[in-house]
């Protein structure tokens, strides 16, 4: 990695106190501390979290990007790393974790099987994409991510939050953002925000109605443009 | 599939059951069927009389429209030899068998995984709940009746992918844009979810007193799924007594991405690679089992060339997942992440000759039915030949002289999560766990395949039965898997590494076929059942992660909380193949 230059002022700074001190933004300064400290959760879900294991041991050596703490609490992350097929029966808990997360906080989808349900996308017990639930900063494509893959996502990730802004991240805005609700497993998994759909889907194909061909595809076709989510 | 008994004795089962016992008919398959009624006393028998005291495998297979579903059954003996295969046929309207678990330990989950999946139901069984889905998912999905949220054909290649080439994602067909599905008329609002009553109930079940006449509270505590030594996400309810074990429950599914289901719509190709992602740290013997199962359907032998790289390829495979297990056991017992990163080290050097011949470096698509998909170069042999005579054999030794003698490893594992040899076989344990506890039962000498008859090699087996023995015998398996990779590298011939063409259809007639290594963490099989189309009407993973999971249990009763982690550690599961 290049040497970082903090001093972003445009001022000169007279040769002798170059090493003490230094002007910068506010913004600056705090994204700088913040990009070369993000803890990870220590969390993995199936094969990919081997690479990710593999990324932090000598060869690749994560704390090169000072990533090096995995922290097994959520309290005390500030990067989820979704390695892994994320199951209907997993999901509450990821969302769980995610909730119980401080801010800021990150979410790395990691491989093919995160981003979008990989190879077990059709598997009735799976989730394709993580992203149905959580928000997702940085993608990593990849069956499994190899360790340079990951590292490329981290300093994407990275690169990310050199962009922000203080004044504007979410974080420190007044009105204070809920948890995302958590899906429930029921007959299968029920996220809380489709509970209008789910019961609306029900009724139209309840034996009553479901002879009315017309109703059916009237309403289907609704939802494909209104309630998408 | 050979009969086993065939050449066996003149022990006739037929004769003794009348009208209760007959041999399977049908083309392609062996074995008996045997009447639910007698079931119990034939498997009593077998196991008493006949010597197959080891359950391998309890499964099922539909045959929709047929109202016909077969439970198989397969059994070995510890001694050695091949095994004897008996189904019984239920109705798929109601579909009762008799549970075995009396007989045999080593059924319970695996008929709790019959019950999730084809929602047949053993009576008898001590705690009969799902285990892969949870309490309250609508349906058992492996029949084949039973269709997925996104289910677009009954087998592929998808009509609308190839030949037309126009696709058409599935989810946007869903009204949820989601693989999600809901019975008709269900209401969310007055749903009320106790999916986990079943669990703590079962768990309840269990009160003993340990302190007699001093009056103590019970507690459940939940150790996962987001725990950092439960090797992913798998999740163990405790009953604890302060920091005593009174029960535990293995909870798990959290990984399970129906791979069953979705091998049944593939091609028997297109499963090769999805057999990587079982055991994701073992992705050669993985494809061997399964290369192995469909090789007996097809009658083909891979050539001479391709049989030693195979075997040297799956030996690299359980060196680079020993040396991982020794690794995070240390973890487990509290020496956080230093003797991992020696594992790892050594582990990197074998993925990188992997990635080499295969492309990739955990998911290596290497074996091909009839061979494996390309050769591998002399420069590949030569590190592979630095790396099994000097550094390997010293790392190896490295391990030994900073583990064994080291009194906090000997203080946290000796006498601890202790399996008899009995208890061991009865509950169908595999691999190291069996070894560990004086069982000498190793599948490349006890029905040796593909060419390990011509190895000398030795079975390496202790007789304690506790952590500390488990991780010596991986360690002795290290070193003999060493012996084999030198002999094969010494031996290794020229010649094609497939034979006939590569197809991408290759055809399978009808029929059964169990096929089985011994994988790093015991007995590997694959049963499959073709019925001569271009997928499998059955495909089943006899996970050996997940059936060494059903002494963990009984390992842990008396034990502490903490000694838990490690006996967890010293079973080394790997919660792809746990969950499939």
């Amino acid at each position: 990695m290049t040497e970082e230059k903090l001093n972003t002022s445009g001022l000169e700074i007279p040769k002798e106190l170059e090493n003490v001190i230094q002007l910068t933004t506010l913004d600056r300064i705090y994204n700088w501390s913040r990009r070369n400290s993000v803890w990870p959760m220590m969390f993995g879900l199936a094969c990919c979290a081997i690479e990710m294991i593999c990324t932090a041991a000598s060869r690749y050596d994560l704390s090169r990007f000072g990533m090096e703490v995995m922290r097994p609490s959520p309290r005390q992350a500030d990067v989820i790393i979704v390695s892994g097929t994320v199951t209907k029966k997993m999901v509450p808990q990821i969302v769980r974790l995610y909730n119980q997360m401080a801010e800021p906080k990150y979410v790395i989808s990691m491989g093919a099987c995160a981003n979008g349900g990989g190879p077990f996308k059709e598997g009735y017990s799976v989730v394709p994409g993580i992203d149905k639930f959580l928000p997702v900063d940085v993608y990593i494509p990849g069956c499994p991510p190899t360790p340079q893959a990951l590292l490329n996502g981290l300093i994407t990730l990275q690169k990310k939050i050199d962009g922000e802004s203080i004044s504007k991240v979410r974080w420190y805005q007044k009105n204070v953002e809920e948890g995302i609700p958590i899906p429930v497993l029921g007959p299968d998994l029920m996220d809380p925000r489709q509970y209008d759909d789910i019961s609306r889907f029900g009724r139209i194909q309840s034996p009553e109605i479901v002879d009315d061909d017309h109703i059916k595809n009237e309403e289907l076709d609704e939802n494909d443009t209104g309630v998408a989510s | 599939m050979n009969d086993p008994v065939d050449s066996f004795m003149n022990f006739d089962l037929i004769s003794r059951y009348p009208g209760l016992v007959k041999k399977d008919q049908r083309t392609g398959y062996s074995g008996y069927i045997v009447e639910a009624d007698c079931l119990v006393q034939f498997a009593r028998a077998v196991r008493d009389e006949l010597g197959f005291d080891y359950l391998s495998m309890i499964t099922a297979a539909d045959y929709y429209p047929d109202d016909l579903m077969d439970v198989i059954y397969l059994l070995y003996r510890t001694t050695g030899g091949p095994g004897i295969l008996f189904k019984v046929q239920v109705s798929r309207l109601d579909s009762k068998v008799p549970s075995l678990s009396s007989i045999f330990a080593g059924a319970e989950l695996q008929e709790r995984e019959v019950w999730d999946m084809y929602g047949i139901s053993f009576e008898d069984h001590p705690d009969l709940r799902r285990i892969l889905l949870w309490d309250g998912f609508e349906g058992h999905p492996l029949r084949k009746d039973w269709k997925e949220p996104l289910f677009e054909e009954d087998s592929k290649p998808y009509k609308d992918r190839w030949p037309a080439g126009k696709h058409k994602r599935q989810e946007d067909l869903n009204p949820f844009k989601n693989n999600v599905s809901y019975p008709i008329g269900f209401e969310p609002e007055h749903f009320s979810s106790n999916n986990e009553k079943a669990l703590y109930d079962a768990l309840n079940k269990t009160s003993g007193n340990l302190n007699g006449s001093l009056k103590t509270d019970q507690i459940i505590v939940n150790l996962g799924p987001q725990h950092p030594s439960t090797h992913g996400v798998f999740r163990m309810a405790a009953l604890l007594e302060g920091e005593t074990i009174i029960d535990l429950k293995p909870v798990m599914g959290y990984l399970h991405r129906s791979h069953e289901k979705i091998g049944e719509r593939n091609t028997f190709l297109q499963n090769m690679p999805y057999t990587d992602r079982l055991d994701y740290i073992s992705s050669m013997s993985n494809n061997f089992g399964y290369a192995l199962a469909v090789e007996k359907l097809m009658a083909v032998t891979p050539p001479e060339r391709a049989e030693y790289i195979r075997v040297i390829m799956a030996e690299l495979t359980r060196i680079s997942s020993h040396i991982m297990t020794t690794g995070f056991l240390l973890n487990e017992l509290g020496a956080m992440f230093t003797p991992s990163l020696y594992a790892l080290e050594e582990r990197e050097l074998i993925l990188d000759i992997f990635e080499e011949v295969s492309g990739s470096r955990m998911m290596c698509n290497y074996f091909r039915f009839g061979g494996v998909v390309r050769d591998i170069s002399d420069s590949v042999i030569e590190k592979i030949r630095k790396l099994v005579f000097n550094r390997l054999p010293r790392k190896i030794d490295e391990l030994d002289r900073y583990l064994t003698h080291n009194e906090i490893v000997r203080l946290r594992t000796e006498g601890v999560g202790v399996l008899t040899a009995d208890e061991a076989a009865a509950y169908s344990a595999g691999g190291p766990l069996l070894r560990a506890s004086g069982v000498p039962y190793d599948v490349r000498k006890a029905e040796p395949y593909s060419i390990y008859d011509r190895f000398k090699f030795d079975v390496a087996v202790r007789y304690h039965g506790d952590i500390y023995d488990r991780y010596l015998v991986r360690l002795d398996e290290m070193r003999q898997s060493i012996r084999i990779i030198q002999q094969a590298i010494h031996d290794i011939p020229s010649g094609p590494v497939m034979t006939g063409k590569s197809q991408y259809q290759p055809k399978v007639p009808a029929g059964e076929a169990y096929g089985r290594v011994e994988g790093p963490k015991g007995e590997l099989g694959f049963y499959i059942v073709s019925d001569g189309k271009q997928n499998p009407r059955r495909y089943h993973v006899r996970a050996p992660s997940f059936i060494n999971l059903t002494a963990l249990s009984e390992m842990s009763k008396g034990e502490k909380v903490a000694d838990v982690i490690a006996i967890l550690g010293s079973i080394d599961i790997i919660l792809g193949e746990v969950d499939r």
